[in-house]
């Protein structure tokens, strides 16, 4: 079977200093895949990439067969990836409606209304504060929002980078209890994230990323019970 | 009555004189929102309508609806060649560089005007279809009426299309976070080339009712236009679109009444004057909020 997404010896940098070294990674239709690593390791740059923000320096990034490299950002999300950044990044002077109306930009109003109400299923507290002004959510829900927001341009692949950052614990298992339903319900999801015990849990197939080179893959489950894992990013 | 009569005019001119510093204003706010600049080439843009309102006029005798809607059209499109020539090159530079060819940009206008046209000003031969109109006993300037009402209706459109219109929503968007904007698909380089249309063709608007009401056009008529609708913009908060109106008629206001009480030598001085005292008291202007740090 072919993947959704192929990622081939993936090169980028910042001026002199090279965050991604030499990257490869597949995910199939229907998956979470995670990739987990320290600060610094080339998480959110590989997303960043992904999604047309940063142009990588050599490498590939096909979808279904077709590169990305070179497409701008705005046109990667048209093929059908859409990225939830780190950092939530909602509008924060916009309704929490207005936002998701941005989520659905490239759609059609008769498909946004269909969509909308499946993110209102997922999120049903977006629902109520759908009149509120973004900057006064609190963290898990700017963090909901953001998550509804990529969902509402119907992705084929939703990419996202830490949602658990900053969050209460509660919160994040509530997120975690979310992208496994939204990944139930058919959306491929490729997951950055620093908690590694949480996204090992979730996903079904892990890279371990660490300084810009893949250390580690396998299964969410094997990697979980990994020793070397288990010592450098479960807390032994 | 006559004292009655005095102060409604006064008033008339007050608000006629704001609402152009307003259509200039918001295009200056408009712009700065999206991408922090001050773009000191727009007042020039006014300057630009002028002449093209006196070619038509003066020189090829058309009909004023036909000047008027060229006069817009042509602020519109040399407003989105300029930001294609000479802004969008420079999207990843550093603030100052934009800034800078914003000003050379301006020189450029005037410099280009006057070697086109010569530096003495152009008559435009009078297009209002009349001076005065009776309303309850008083006469009032068609002009400054039909400026007020112009303004008025140009706020509402523009703000109608940056609160509820898809277009509207992506300047919000690219205006608050670029990097969000592109991840939902708005192409951002677009975005902003629109906004520069929407300002240029307000500031067009501007050049149809200041040459109505001024009929002249020179070279470097947008230099204190400009300037004047920037503090305006400032005075307001700059960024505000409500802000940019209120801003431009305190400024309107302050140069009319001085002028009213004998003091019109100090009309230029007075509106900066104003711009210190807000910058002091209140540095974000009246509808300012305090901007966070964009990452």
């Amino acid at each position: 079977m072919a993947a959704l997404l192929s990622v081939r010896d993936l090169h980028v940098s910042y001026g002199a200093i090279k965050a991604v070294r030499g990257i490869s990674f597949d995910i199939n239709e229907g998956e979470i895949v995670t990739l987990i690593g320290a600060n610094g390791a080339g998480k959110s740059t590989t997303l960043n990439t992904v999604a047309g923000l940063i142009k990588p320096e050599s490498g590939s990034v096909e979808l279904e067969g077709t590169s990305l490299v070179g497409v701008p950002a705005h046109k990667v999300l048209q093929r059908g990836l859409a990225l939830c950044p780190e950092g939530r990044r909602v509008f924060t002077q916009m309704t929490v409606a207005e936002n998701l109306e941005m989520g659905g930009y490239t759609r059609s109003d008769a498909e946004n209304r269909e969509t909308l109400e499946r993110v209102y299923a997922h999120f049903p507290r977006l629902k109520e504060r759908r009149g509120q002004i973004a900057g006064t959510l609190s963290g898990g829900e700017q963090q909901m929002l953001a998550m509804g927001r990529a969902l509402m341009s119907r992705p084929r692949l939703l990419m996202l980078d830490e949602p658990s950052m900053g969050l209460a614990p509660i919160l994040v298992q509530e997120i975690f209890e979310i992208v496994k339903q939204l990944n139930a319900s058919g959306t491929t999801i490729l997951l950055v994230e620093q908690n590694a015990n949480m996204a090992l849990s979730v996903a079904d197939r892990a890279y371990v990323l660490e300084i810009g080179t893949i250390k580690k893959t396998g299964t969410g489950a094997d990697l979980l019970v990994d020793d070397d894992v288990r010592k450098a990013y479960l807390g032994g | 009555m006559d004292g009655v009569a005095l102060i409604v005019s006064q008033v008339l001119n007050g608000l006629q004189l704001g609402s152009i510093y307003a259509l200039v204003a918001l295009g200056y706010t408009m712009v700065y929102g999206i991408i922090l600049l001050l773009n000191f080439a727009h007042g020039d843009i006014i300057m630009a309508g002028a002449y093209i309102l006196w070619i038509i006029l003066a020189q090829l005798g058309l009909n004023p609806v036909i000047a008027m809607l060229l006069a817009v059209l042509g602020c519109t499109a040399l407003g989105v060649l300029i930001d294609k020539v000479a802004y969008a090159p420079l999207r990843n530079a550093p603030r100052l560089s934009v800034l800078i060819t914003a000003i050379g940009v301006s020189y450029f206008l005037e410099n280009g005007a006057q070697l086109v046209f010569g530096a003495d000003a152009k008559v435009v031969p009078s297009f209002a279809p009349v001076s005065n109109i009776q309303v309850g006993g008083l006469s009032l300037s068609f002009v400054a009426l039909v400026t007020v009402l112009v303004t008025a209706a140009s706020t509402i459109v523009l703000t109608f299309l940056v609160q509820k219109t898809k277009l509207g929503k992506a300047m919000r968007a690219v205006s608050e976070d670029m990097g969000a904007a592109r991840l939902m698909g708005v192409n951002v380089n677009n975005t902003i080339t629109f906004t520069f249309a929407v300002g240029s063709a307000l500031a067009g608007i501007g050049a149809v009712l200041y040459v109505m009401a001024y009929p002249q056009a020179t070279p470097t008529m947008g230099m204190m236009l400009g300037t004047k609708a920037f503090v305006a913009a400032v005075l307001g908060g700059i960024g505000s679109i409500p802000g940019a109106v209120v801003g431009a008629m305190l400024v309107g206001f302050a140069e009319v009444f001085v002028s009213a009480i004998g003091l019109s030598v100090w009309r230029d001085a007075v509106v900066f004057l104003l711009l210190i005292v807000v910058l002091i008291v209140r540095p974000t202007g009246i509808f300012g909020r305090t901007m966070s740090e964009k990452v």
